[in-house]
């Protein structure tokens, strides 16, 4: 693993880049020089200082020290929501690939129905229904990408089944969960990595849309969508707190995608350079 | 042959459509609570009898199974039910307002589409270790920017150049077309950006794959020029992957396009669906969802389809 790390620059590059946000949210409340709830009336839509490195929003808020809890939202409802779809989405599919028959017949029917909704649209269904907050966001996330792990996760299960070894194990009398746990899973445990980062980089872009909609994690809470909701409204008077709110997305989204990018290509060595 | 196979996408659209308005009319019961006394709580004082009135109205006193069967069977009639506040049959008022979305939505895919064919396919040309790190960071970027935010700052640069122009709202196309365009094409670039960069990249990949192929090989051999190979030959192939992709490029969009809306103030999709969420009008939400992926549903359908018509290799 350091050996594969060493060898590829983009993928140490990113790997930093995402260790380097997760560490910056959970060190938020060391790392914020303001207290990210605090009002300065003084220091209301002023730009870039030495005070407020990126500026204060319409209450004086310190937008640096809010975009660092804002990572804590995001990190947390993209985190939970990705892995539970990862959870979810990849038994189905595994014990689709596994068992076959009406069972991997019904689970696929129901994946493809949730598949065949515009993803935003569904997640928009979901929190409307749960009430908006960051919980329901998370909820909904989890929901929409299901399908997507479980597609994914009967397709390369189902190549694996078939191989040599699976076979050969199930002929000496291997029970099914440690075929499946000992055999198939590890077998397709990169393949599931690199789709995680890939969605992680995603969820954080739907989770950001559902908060700028107010969908999402409420007011006063930092949550980096609602920051740039709230700083449109100021656009023309002061714009730093959108602009720096959207930039940290982008940063975020941005280390997560390059990071299954670049997994991806490790893992599959087909599309090297490709 | 052809036609069993229009037979089984067929079969496997009806199943789907049912598994869609299996999920929307089962949403309702996510809500946490009396869904409506929530309804109801919205606007007005609860009583016992407001309560059964619109528990009545909304038949949520039958069986679960009855309950499905009259709204399923309702809604292929079209009807979707009144707005439990404005009375307005839902249909109309959604068609009302599905006008811009689905405006923004096509020109987003045409630009979209018609940028990242010739994008991919220089890209494709200038392949180099140097060009293909640049090329990598470049599309990440381009993938990960919100289209939100993007429409923002384009907002912010238009009003630094031409501080007079007129960004913001909508006028319908038939009122005033170049007004109309003039709104719709930043929001258009913003919603495009990200599928430009997913797109060109798809296309540059099975661009390289097309040109490594055996019939590429022999189109050179026969002494073909180079733009006949990569423009006759590879691209043809290389376009089979990008078209099936549009499919889930536009689910993309459609969702996109409810937020981007909000940034621009286009009375879309958006603005119904937001609205009757804060109103509470659950009935309205859900037909919204309905008819904007049935509608997306069977138009993908018909893709596939034609598709297949398309490309001779799956048609035997």
């Amino acid at each position: 693993m350091k050996r594969l790390l060493w060898r590829d620059a983009t993928l140490t590059f990113a790997a930093l880049l995402v260790a380097a946000h997760v560490l910056a949210a959970i060190a938020a409340p060391l790392i914020a020089p303001h207290d990210p709830l605090a009002q300065n009336i003084i220091a209301r839509l002023k730009g870039p200082s030495a005070d407020n490195w990126l500026g204060a929003d319409q209450l004086g808020r310190d937008v640096f020290s809010r975009i660092l809890y804002g990572y804590r939202t995001s990190l947390a409802v993209s985190l939970g929501a990705v892995f539970a779809s990862l959870l979810a989405g990849g038994a189905l599919g595994l014990l689709a690939a596994f068992y076959k028959g009406w069972f991997e017949r019904i689970v696929m029917r129901c994946m493809d129905a949730l598949f065949a909704f515009p993803v935003l649209l569904l997640a928009i269904g979901v929190v409307a229904m749960l009430g908006p907050q960051a919980s329901s966001a998370a909820i909904a996330i989890a929901i929409v990408y299901t399908p997507i792990f479980a597609r994914l996760m009967r397709a390369a299960a189902l190549v694996v089944i078939e191989s040599e070894f699976v076979v050969a194990a199930k002929t000496i009398g291997c029970s099914d969960a440690r075929l499946l746990v000992r055999h198939v899973l590890p077998n397709l445990a990169s393949v599931m990595i690199a789709q995680t980062a890939l969605m992680l980089s995603a969820a954080i872009l739907v989770e950001a849309s559902l908060s700028f909609l107010g969908l999402g994690a409420q007011p006063p809470s930092p949550s980096l969508g609602l920051m740039l909701a709230e700083g449109r409204n100021f656009l023309m008077l002061s714009p730093w707190s959108a602009i720096f709110a959207g930039l940290a997305i982008l940063i975020l989204s941005f280390g997560f995608n390059l990071l299954g990018d670049a997994l991806r290509d490790r893992l599959d060595p087909r599309l090297r350079g490709g | 042959m052809f036609a069993r196979l229009i037979l089984s996408r067929l079969l496997e659209l009806v199943a789907v459509l049912f598994g869609v308005s299996l999920i929307v009319f089962l949403m309702i019961r996510l809500i946490p609570g009396d869904a409506v006394a929530i309804m109801l709580g919205a606007n007005t004082e609860i009583t016992p009898d407001r309560l059964a009135e619109l528990r009545g109205r909304l038949g949520l006193d039958l069986p679960i199974i009855e309950q499905y069967l009259r709204w399923a069977g309702a809604a292929l009639r079209g009807d979707l039910g009144v707005s439990i506040w404005t009375g307005r049959p839902v249909f109309d008022e959604i068609m009302a307002q599905v006008g811009p979305t689905l405006e923004l939505t096509l020109l987003s895919l045409i630009i979209g589409a018609g940028l990242s064919v010739p994008a991919g396919v220089l890209m494709a040309k200038w392949r180099g270790r140097g060009a293909d790190a640049v090329l990598r960071i470049v599309s990440v970027v381009g993938l990960t920017t919100p289209s939100f935010w993007l429409g923002i700052i384009l907002i912010l640069l238009l009003a630094a150049v031409a501080p007079e122009a007129q960004a913001l709202g909508y006028v319908p196309f038939s009122q005033d077309p170049l007004g109309n365009l003039g709104r719709m094409i930043l929001p258009a670039i913003a919603l495009s950006f990200p599928i430009v960069a997913q797109l060109s990249r798809l296309v540059r990949s099975a661009m390289l794959d097309a040109l490594g192929q055996d019939y590429v090989r022999t189109a050179r051999a026969k002494g073909l020029s180079e733009n006949a190979v990569v423009y006759r030959h590879a691209l043809r192939n290389a376009l089979i992957p990008f078209v099936t992709s549009l499919g889930v490029t536009a689910g993309y969009l459609l969702g996109g396009a409810i937020v981007v809306e909000q940034v621009f103030a286009i009375p879309g999709m958006g603005r119904l669906i937001l609205g009757a969420i804060s109103e509470r009008n659950y009935p309205l939400v859900q037909a919204s969802i309905l008819v904007v992926t049935f509608a997306f549903v069977i138009v993908n359908a018909i893709i596939d389809v034609l598709y297949v018509v398309l490309d001779p290799k799956l048609r035997s």
